[in-house]
């Protein structure tokens, strides 16, 4: 695993405790499929489920992490979303699509900046 | 917290309609949304508003930002919405206060590092600002001195994004603008004592000055044509402050501000190519429609030299301006109509080699080709100019003579004496010029002496004159009657007027 991924697969580590703080449960990660990859699924303790994509950078030198969601990935997660929903079957259920930007503030601390509902 | 409303002004022509600038912050991938009907040049906004806020150390917001122009129907094109975009930007982050952004206006585009450029139609659009009942307006401060031409409403001039959030923020005025040095004067650097001889010519420049009239002048190369036409201005009366106004207006929305003073009340002058196309003549463009060289004449003089050199169409295009005394274009971003009350001066070689003056005198063209070359003057485009004068080579000794003509000054206080004396007898009418006198009204009360009359019905009788030429010969009667003090023109200002405007046989 080069460096990227791992500060990818950090990113989404702590991501994931984030949303089981706020009692989630997660129920999928890196589900890929061709055509994409979903980094995070969880459901809330409403019954709500949760498509996160999380963006991880260590700096902000290259622009907002979320910036890097284009309008073309944000479809893509549209679609892979209904896939797994199909997969899974879990139809009827209620779910979102949610970004997480995580900043990586001198090395060791992590930085939320969490979006629900961004499509 | 999350939106902000600020003020600009989208110009039609030389309407302006006031636009709110509607800039609202909410959750959501970062992204800049801009709604109502932007052309190209106002769509790259976002980039130039996003630099500018960055580099005048500001915070971008990395969320959704919407961006609404309203009325948004209204189709919007140029750069001046970058500051109020700015400005509304950051007043929806709560970093400004919001009483200074819903009570005043802002024009302005924005460089990258965050200075204010200059716009243009800044003058139209403050105008349009006061009349929505704008109170103050912050715009580039080049374009302070052209802005503050407007009484009644609070003009500020900045340099850059800074200095309007030190306003808005801390009260901090912007610095004050020096004047620039200016390179133009009020008068007319022109006299008409540099032209030598050419009585008729003189006269029949200053009978044009005193009743507006439309004007040819025909004559071989270099016999002076142009040197006059160059010199009505100086002769004509000093534009009042409300036409000075409308006319800075006018050359501020073609961005032609540098090449004539702030109100300056010198009748403009306009003298297009005669290659020129009629876009540029009467106005045009696909995006911006411009005024043309018809409505930078307004209230001056249209001169085109070697009329027949001009494309037709080009020639013919005038007929509408000179019919109504506005032009409308239409394109597809909508219709827009500019003043264009000018007084036309043609002039025109008599043949194509120049030399024909109704004797042979070395003219080599054959009659054919004479004949063709006026030709190219419409009919119809003829029949509108009131005087028309053959241009003689001066006499050698009127070349030779020291003495210097009349001066621009003598004929023209002549000129704002006639005028007066004209304004008197019109005061109940809707008109203000001899050459504006309505068909109807010339055969009712503004008739002339019983003498007169007759010398005109003779020659229509006999079919040597039109029904609209003898219109026109009245106007000018009129126009001569008032330059030598008569009441009603008499038959010698009636025989003087027929000869200044028949008396170009050779016309045909």
């Amino acid at each position: 695993m080069g460096s990227k991924q791992k500060l990818g697969a950090r990113g989404e580590e702590v991501v994931a405790r984030y949303l089981v703080e706020r009692k989630y449960e997660i129920l999928d990660r890196n589900w890929r499929i061709k055509g994409g990859e979903l980094d995070l699924v969880a459901i809330s303790e409403f019954g709500v489920i949760a498509f996160a994509e999380v963006k991880t950078r260590s700096s902000l030198t290259y622009g907002h992490p979320l910036e890097a969601i284009t309008r073309d990935k944000a479809y893509r997660l549209q679609r892979l979303a209904l896939a797994w929903l199909a997969v899974h079957h879990k139809w009827g259920f209620e779910y979102r699509i949610d970004c997480a930007a995580v900043i990586v503030k001198d090395g060791i601390k992590f930085e939320i900046d969490y979006r629900a509902a961004v499509l | 917290m999350a939106l902000a409303i600020t003020n600009c002004v989208a110009l039609t022509g030389l309407a302006g309609n006031l636009i709110q600038v509607e800039v609202d912050i909410s959750e959501g991938l970062p992204g800049f949304t801009l709604l109502g009907l932007p052309d190209a040049a106002l769509s790259e906004s976002r980039e130039r508003v996003r630099a500018a806020v960055i580099n005048s150390g500001e915070i971008w917001p990395n969320r959704k930002i919407t961006v609404s122009l309203s009325p948004a129907w209204l189709p919007k094109s140029g750069s001046g919405f970058d500051l109020p975009i700015a400005i509304a930007l950051l007043g929806a982050q709560g970093l400004l206060p919001s009483e200074s952004l819903e009570s005043w206006a802002y024009l302005g585009e924005l460089s990258l590092e965050g200075n204010v450029r200059e716009l243009r139609g800044v003058l139209p659009a403050v105008l349009a600002a006061k009349k929505f009942g704008v109170t103050r307006i912050l715009v580039p401060a080049k374009n302070y001195f052209e802005a503050n031409c407007v009484t009644g409403i609070e003009v500020i001039g900045v340099n850059d994004l800074r200095e309007v959030i030190n306003l808005l923020r801390h009260g901090v005025a912007p610095p004050e603008i020096l004047a620039p040095h200016s390179n133009f004067n009020s008068e007319s650097s022109l006299d008409l004592q540099d032209v030598a001889g050419q009585l008729l010519p003189r006269r029949a420049l200053e009978i044009s000055a005193i009743g507006g009239h439309h004007l040819l002048f025909i004559g071989p190369p270099g016999t002076g044509k142009t040197m006059l036409a160059e010199r009505i201005p100086s002769i004509l009366p000093q534009l009042t402050p409300e036409s000075a106004l409308e006319v800075t207006a006018i050359h501020s929305v073609a961005g032609n501000l540098n090449n004539r003073s702030l109100l300056s009340n010198l009748p403009p002058f306009v003298s297009p190519h005669h290659t020129t196309t009629s876009a540029a003549m009467v106005g045009g463009g696909s995006h911006i429609i411009k005024p043309g060289a018809t409505s930078l004449a307004h209230h001056g003089i249209l001169f085109i030299d070697e009329a027949p050199e001009c494309a037709r169409g080009v020639l013919d295009s005038l007929r509408q301006p000179l019919e109504s005394g506005s032009v409308t274009i239409s394109r597809s971003i909508g219709s827009i109509t500019y003043p264009a009350r000018f007084m036309l001066v043609l002039a025109a070689n008599p043949c194509p080699c120049g030399k024909y003056s109704g004797k042979s005198r070395g003219c080599s063209c054959s009659q054919l080709s004479i004949r063709r070359y006026l030709q190219k003057l419409s009919g119809p485009l003829l029949d509108r100019i009131d005087i028309r004068v053959y241009v003689e080579p001066p006499s050698r000794v009127e070349m030779a003579s020291e003495e210097l003509g009349e001066s621009s000054q003598d004929v023209r206080k002549r000129v704002e004496i006639a005028r007066s004396i004209a304004l008197e007898r019109f005061a109940k009418s809707s008109w203000q010029l001899n050459s504006q006198i309505p068909p109807e009204a010339l055969r009712k009360q503004f008739r002339a002496a019983k003498a007169g009359m007759n010398l005109l019905n003779i020659e229509l009788e006999k079919e040597r004159i039109s029904a609209r030429g003898f219109h026109k010969v009245l106007r000018v009667a009129w126009s001569i009657a008032d330059s030598a003090g008569h009441v009603v023109p008499d038959e010698s200002d009636v025989a003087e007027a027929y000869g200044l405007r028949e008396g170009l046989e050779f016309l045909g």
